[in-house]
């Protein structure tokens, strides 16, 4: 059934106003966009990370739905948790609505210090939605690297330093890492078109069993990057291939955009304070050049995985 | 009709597991604790349970998960030991601050390093701020008793808290001994059904467990715990008291052994009071008034009805499983203070015994009762069983 964004936005907010999330944050909006897509009722679980603190500073509390935190590194297996007493509960009559189980995590808490937490759940086949808010650093604490952070960038644990110009090394691939879970529904999105990811969070919290979702989502303070541009560094992430976004369902790779033209990735790096050491200098020219190259490398492997060529207009 | 069979301190655990038939359990193996888990596979297995059992990846997990199931509104159990226990150590205080009644087969095994599998009591003495309920078992039977008690005294309305079921690895756990097992449907009549406070999965009524609480309500939190816990010790005599009523025995929250009349008091924990009480015996043979106290419920801590058995004693000698290096051992920090309160001061000898299984014998139990009665007191902590 197709999702009509007029339908929607009259919906009740799972997370309401007044949450303390910078203006221009990428994370509220992910919340907003993927709930939006559910009908049945959800519990919520949230890694430790600033969508957890900044949601549910005491007394106060923007969800309107059940929220759990515990901890940083276990929303996978939180969400375990809360779907294995539902299915004893409600094979016992004790719970009779259909529910469903959402878990965020920050990146810090999905491709680092959840990661095993997470791939245990995918593996034991616990039926849930895990969405990863991709602001490529642990922002929480003060924007320190984590291993999604990309190649290049300045962040306060892999600051761009006289000798050594950020981060050296490149990010995992761990929306390709879910998907080795061989699980029945893993995707890789951003927040550029809202329909994309409704659609998208849909299809994963109505697919049985585990789901997985890796949504890029600005960090203004991390990225150095103007509020207002939320919407539109993420079309660039997307234009310049630098985030390919994808769904593997079932075990079939399928592309979900293919830009027309060809773009450079300095178009997704400009507007951002933390690549702005690499605009000057041989260093800064060679670490671009090798972002690009891996750009290539990855768009390829995915091509080839969906089955897809890609010929740019020129 | 209670039946009686041969049977180990974890397969006690595992069947008192099985007529619990608990919501949800999330396990994770290490020795000794994990044949709780794999004993109660195969209940699960052959479907004389129909517990949704979550075979996590780690400790870590196992605690979480047990957490957010418990805090869903499941009746939860689970079990470990050592470096398990170890590694759930950041989930504790939190499955205690929501108020989870989690029941816990705390199997104790000494910590590496040096890595080893015996007993101490380590493991769960590191827990001992953590905000749960902890209760020592000295044998098989009270192992099994003490489980289907805990499921009512965690979920009693103003208690609320998860609980430490504690036998000691290897001499407890795997030792078969005669034990009386409750029928089935008298297990269940007894543990009732849980009626949880404020599930997470009560949509109609969501709820946030978890927010991040600052400077200005933390304190007051913390301090329900608090409360919390002076409620533990009337829920567990109330609990006790209809416990007895059915099976005839009886469990106090101290185990006071020839204490009445004693001159010289041993106060220790767990299977290790076997080798206490037998050396009462043979001393009160020889006309030595000694007695033997044993701590059951360590947190909270009992500390008038201890002050009470040991108060009319000339000596006494507290022996710890463990050790607080750097500082007097956990128990005979606790006794001290508790002796303190009341006024009392009665010279007071340490010891440490059994590191990592080393055996406690009789003989060792005779060494430190002969210091009290030789009044070789000191404040220096001594060791039992420990070539030097
Ligand atoms: C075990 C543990 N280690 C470290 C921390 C400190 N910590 C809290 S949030 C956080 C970073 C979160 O990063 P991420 O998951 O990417 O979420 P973000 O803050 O970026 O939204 C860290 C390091 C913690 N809470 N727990
Ligand atoms: S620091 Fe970054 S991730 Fe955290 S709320 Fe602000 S913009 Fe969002
Ligand atoms: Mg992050």
């Amino acid at each position: 059934m197709a999702v009509k964004l007029k339908d929607l936005i009259t919906k009740e907010r799972a997370m309401r106003q007044g949450h303390r999330m910078c203006p221009g944050c990428g994370a509220p909006t992910v919340v907003q966009q993927a709930l939006l897509a559910i009908e049945q009722p959800v519990v919520i679980t949230a890694a430790t990370g600033c969508l957890e603190v900044s949601t549910t500073i005491y007394p106060y509390n923007s969800w309107s739905v059940p929220f759990l935190h515990t901890a940083f590194e276990n929303a996978g297996a939180n969400v375990s948790g809360i779907e294995a007493a539902y299915v004893a509960l409600k094979k016992r009559g004790k719970i009779k609505k259909d529910i469903k189980f959402i878990a965020f995590g920050g990146d810090g808490g999905t491709y680092d210090i959840g990661l095993q937490s997470l791939s245990g759940a995918a593996e034991r086949g616990h039926d849930f939605t895990y969405i990863c808010y991709n602001n490529q650093g642990y922002m929480n604490t003060g924007a320190q690297r984590s291993s999604a952070t990309p190649k290049g960038a300045s962040a306060s644990t892999s600051p761009a330093g006289t000798v050594i110009p950020g981060k050296i090394q490149k990010p995992k691939d761990l929306t390709a890492i879910m998907a080795a879970h061989h699980i029945p529904y893993v995707a890789q999105t951003t927040i550029f078109n809202p329909m994309e990811l409704i659609e998208k969070i849909k299809r994963a919290v109505e697919t049985p069993g585990p789901a997985f979702v890796n949504v890029l989502a600005p960090c203004v303070l991390f990225w150095r990057l103007e509020p207002s541009m939320q919407r539109e560094i993420c079309k660039l992430a997307v234009e310049t291939r630098f985030w390919p976004i994808y769904e593997v369902i079932d075990g079939e790779w399928k592309l979900g955009y293919k830009p027309k033209k060809f773009a450079p990735v300095e178009e997704f790096l400009k507007p951002q304070g933390r690549f702005k050491h690499l605009m000057k200098g041989e260093t800064g020219k060679k670490i671009i050049e090798d972002l690009q190259k891996d750009i290539e490398e990855e768009w390829n492997y995915v091509l080839k995985l969906c089955g897809e060529t890609w010929e740019p207009q020129s | 009709m209670p039946r009686k069979d041969i049977t180990s301190g974890n397969w006690a655990v595992a069947e008192a597991m099985r007529q619990i038939n608990p919501d949800v359990v999330a396990a994770y193996p290490i020795t000794p604790s994990t044949d709780i888990p794999m004993r109660f596979s195969e209940f699960v297995a052959d479907g004389l349970v129909d517990t949704n059992l979550v075979t996590v990846e780690s400790e870590h997990s196992a605690i979480s998960a047990c957490v957010a199931a418990s805090v869903s509104g499941a009746r939860v159990m689970t079990a470990s030991s050592a470096n398990g226990v170890a590694l759930m150590h950041e989930i504790f205080p939190i499955a205690a601050s929501y108020r989870a009644p989690i029941v816990f087969g705390l199997v104790n095994r000494s910590l590496g390093a040096p890595i080893n599998i015996h007993c101490d009591h380590g493991d769960s003495m590191a827990e001992r701020d953590s905000g749960w309920i902890h209760i020592y078992c000295e044998d098989g039977q009270e192992v099994y008793d003490t489980t289907i008690m805990a499921v009512r005294i965690a979920e009693q309305k103003d208690v609320l808290l998860p609980i430490f079921v504690c036998q000691d690895g290897f001499i407890t756990s795997h030792c078969f001994e005669p034990i009386e097992f409750m029928d089935d449907d008298v297990v269940r009549k007894f543990i009732g059904e849980r009626d949880p406070l404020f599930p997470l999965l009560d949509v109609d009524n969501p709820v946030a467990y978890g927010s991040l609480v600052l400077t200005d309500y933390y304190f007051e939190i913390k301090r329900q715990q608090v409360e919390a816990m002076k409620h533990v010790e009337k829920a567990y005599l109330d609990v006790a008291a209809e416990f007895a009523k059915i099976t005839g025995r009886n469990y106090p929250l101290v185990d006071k052994y020839r204490t009445e009349d004693a001159d010289y008091i041993m106060v220790i924990m767990s299977s290790a009071a076997g080798a206490s009480k037998e050396t009462v015996d043979r001393l009160r043979e020889k006309g030595h008034k000694v007695g033997c106290l044993r701590i059951r419920l360590f947190r909270p801590f009992p500390a008038k009805v201890i002050v009470d058995a040991l108060k009319g004693a000339k000596a006494i000698a507290v022996c710890d499983r463990a050790a607080s290096l750097g500082a007097p051992a956990p128990l005979f920090t606790e006794i001290k203070g508790a002796l303190y309160d009341a006024g009392i001061h009665i010279p007071a000898n340490t010891y440490v015994y059994g590191l990592g299984g080393r055996d406690f014998f009789p003989h060792n139990a005779e060494e430190a009762f002969m210091d009290l009665i030789n009044k070789k007191m000191s404040p220096e902590e001594r060791y039992l069983g420990l070539r030097e």
